[in-house]
């Protein structure tokens, strides 16, 4: 017994010596199975902006608004409206400087890819990938119409992908606080007579919104 | 079959033990009925016998304390299925959140997954495609580390101003627990990695497939593919089995059901990285992978939905996180954050972990404007709301880390608001 555990401490030494020394060389562990490329066409169903990803296939406006109409429009709305608190899919031009900003396909969406990738995974809700291919194509050209971007006889596919320009491309930059919030960064924050009496300038019982909650106990002092 | 299934002999002994239970489940959230528990008198309790083991074979919290539970805003969402729920922050003390209440961001419902069915595909920019089981994670070498996790869309609601009256509301779409979990350097490591691998392609498995694109110089440094919080397996609504951990940065990352990894050359600027989570500013223009959480704090008690109840000796009690690092200081205002006082923080303070802050006070029913603010060891500093406004508008909705204030009142109550 004794020297059985001697040796496998004199074995499992040996084995640990290259792992603890600080190899720059990362460690194979021989655990996980190669994965085949069948398997990855399964599920490997994202697309890019430069079209890569995107499936074998094509649908036209006339086709999507079918499809739409069946499948999106009782939440999207039949013109892309939104249907009560859904995401609304078209409109929204020239807001996004307001106080009321329309974020939709039209006015805020960067890429296609950004929503044909969308469609393609999550779209209708509740009923995941169950449109074909075909249908998948056929619906974003039907959004697209909806918003302009492409005219009635559009037909979309891998060979006329690139021929979308959103019109929200441009609006878009790369985190940039650090620079633009540069003050927020301050060693020595003020602690005494920082600012003149302070008034309160709302309330949120005023608002009301929030839900009824029996855990509050009204009128604490007791 | 559940322990708790398991047919036994009955006796009279566990059927009073069980009636002694629900007596107590039943008394829970009715009026006290007078002083019988009450010195001089002996109290039912310590006359009777309780539960034996095994009656509670996975333990549940108290009856009495049943308010302490998950809430959800019903008018923000179109369906409960894509929506949130939100942490009791008022209800807890110290850093970790308990499991059952750390706050739900579902966008495809509570995804269940059969963990013998589980797979994680790595693949793309790598030399060996891999397909990982659940068994082959647990082989793995891990580590155990405490990280918050909070949601870009916290605080959301309040850019225009005060709106929801509790912090369970404003603040409540964080949580801090206990990962344990592979780290993703050591995965990738498996796979091999192309020298042109810029980006990773991140996917749950749920219905909406969540997509993000992480950058590999954050998925090198210190993220998790996790299968347990504070100890046990996760929770399903926390990713069960496998999550993605990504320290520091917005919730919507962290990817739940975690299927898929694919390695690339750029993003690819999904629908949630582009349409969602990206910062709209006032004049049209939206910053985008706006990824590290702000260091960021609120007061817990005294709060809306935590109300002072004596005059006297009082402890003002809070959390702070900052996704940049540790969590170096908290002021804390009694006047509207017109004079400063620092606060003690207690407990462990980990990087990018919540940390638990007291401050103590004296409080006679004047009216107090309670607030906190937070500094890490980036030597950044919680701004103002206004602060904040000045920069970015009132139309990002996301990433609202200003100074919160509580307005409390001669009776004891506490307001949500907003000052000037």
């Amino acid at each position: 017994m004794s020297r059985w555990v001697s040796l496998l401490a004199t074995v499992s030494f040996l084995v640990a010596a290259p792992a603890l020394a600080q190899s720059p060389k990362p460690q194979n562990y021989g655990i996980g199975t190669p994965a085949t490329q069948e398997q990855i066409a399964g599920w490997d169903i994202d697309v890019r902006p430069d079209g890569q990803g995107l499936p074998p296939g094509k649908g036209s406006v006339r086709d999507g608004e079918q499809i739409y109409l069946e499948r999106c429009a009782a939440c999207h709305g039949e013109f892309g409206e939104s249907a009560g608190r859904w995401p609304q899919l078209a409109q929204g031009k020239g807001t996004l400087a307001t106080h009321d900003p329309v974020k939709t396909v039209g006015s805020y969406f960067p890429y296609a890819a950004s929503f044909f990738d969308y469609i393609r995974r999550a779209m209708p809700f509740g009923d995941a990938q169950s449109l074909s291919n075909d249908e998948l194509y056929a619906v974003t050209a039907f959004i697209l119409n909806l918003n302009d971007i492409v005219d009635d006889k559009f037909v979309l596919s891998k060979e006329t992908w690139s021929k979308v320009k959103m019109p929200n491309e441009g609006g878009f930059y790369d985190d940039d606080r650090k620079t633009a919030e540069k003050a927020f960064w301050n060693p020595k924050p003020c602690m005494k007579d920082c600012r003149p009496p302070v008034k309160i300038t709302g309330h949120a019982s005023v608002i009301d919104v929030t839900p009824d909650d029996k855990s509050i106990r009204k009128g604490g002092v007791e | 079959m559940n322990p708790s299934d398991i047919p036994t002999r009955p006796s009279r002994r566990r059927f009073l033990a069980g009636a002694a239970g629900l007596a107590a489940a039943g008394a829970a959230g009715a009026a006290r009925a007078g002083d019988a528990n009450l010195p001089p008198n002996v109290a039912t309790w310590s006359k009777t016998l309780g539960d034996g083991v095994g009656v509670r074979p996975y333990g549940h919290p108290s009856p009495f304390e049943k308010e302490v539970i998950r809430r959800d805003v019903q008018w923000l969402t179109a369906s409960r299925e894509s929506s949130v729920s939100f942490t009791p922050l008022h209800e807890l003390d110290g850093i970790i959140t308990p499991n059952g209440l750390c706050f739900e961001r579902h966008h495809g419902g509570i995804t269940e997954i059969d963990p013998h069915d589980y797979r994680l595909m790595l693949h793309g920019l790598v030399d060996k495609p891999l397909i990982f089981t659940l068994e082959d994670l647990k082989r793995l070498p891990r580590v155990n580390r405490v990280y918050f996790l909070e949601c870009a869309a916290n605080s959301g609601m309040e850019w225009r101003g005060a709106q929801l009256n509790g912090c369970q509301y404003t603040h409540g779409m964080i949580h801090c627990v206990m990962y344990t979990g592979v780290p993703l350097k050591l995965l990738l490591e498996q796979a091999g990695l192309k020298p042109n691998a810029k980006w990773l392609h991140v996917e749950g498995g749920d219905s909406s497939g969540m997509n993000r694109s992480l950058p590999l110089h954050k998925a090198l440094d210190d993220c998790l593919i996790a299968y347990r919080q504070n100890g046990e397996m996760l929770r399903p609504e926390q990713g069960y089995p496998v999550r993605l951990v990504v320290p520091g940065w917005e919730g919507n990352i962290w990817i739940k059901w975690l299927r898929r990894i694919e390695v690339g050359d750029e993003p690819w600027y999904t629908r949630e990285e582009t349409s969602k989570y990206t910062d709209l500013m006032e004049n049209g223009k939206a910053r985008k992978f706006t990824f590290e959480m702000d260091a960021k704090s609120v007061i817990t008690s005294p709060s809306p939905q935590a109300p002072v109840k004596n005059k006297g000796f009082l402890v003002v009690s809070g959390l702070a996180w900052s996704g940049r690092g540790k969590v170096t200081r908290v002021d804390v205002s009694l006047d509207g954050g017109r004079n400063w006082r620092t606060a003690t923080i207690d407990g462990p303070v980990f990087d990018k972990s919540c940390v638990r802050f007291y401050a103590e006070t004296e409080w006679n029913g004047q009216e107090l404007l309670l607030q906190s603010r937070a500094m890490d060891d980036s030597g950044y500093v919680q701004p103002t709301k206004d602060d904040l406004r000045k920069i970015r508008g009132v139309n990002s909705i996301y990433h609202n880390n200003g100074i919160q204030t509580w307005a409390v009142k001669p009776n004891g109550e506490v307001e949500n608001v907003e000052v000037g």
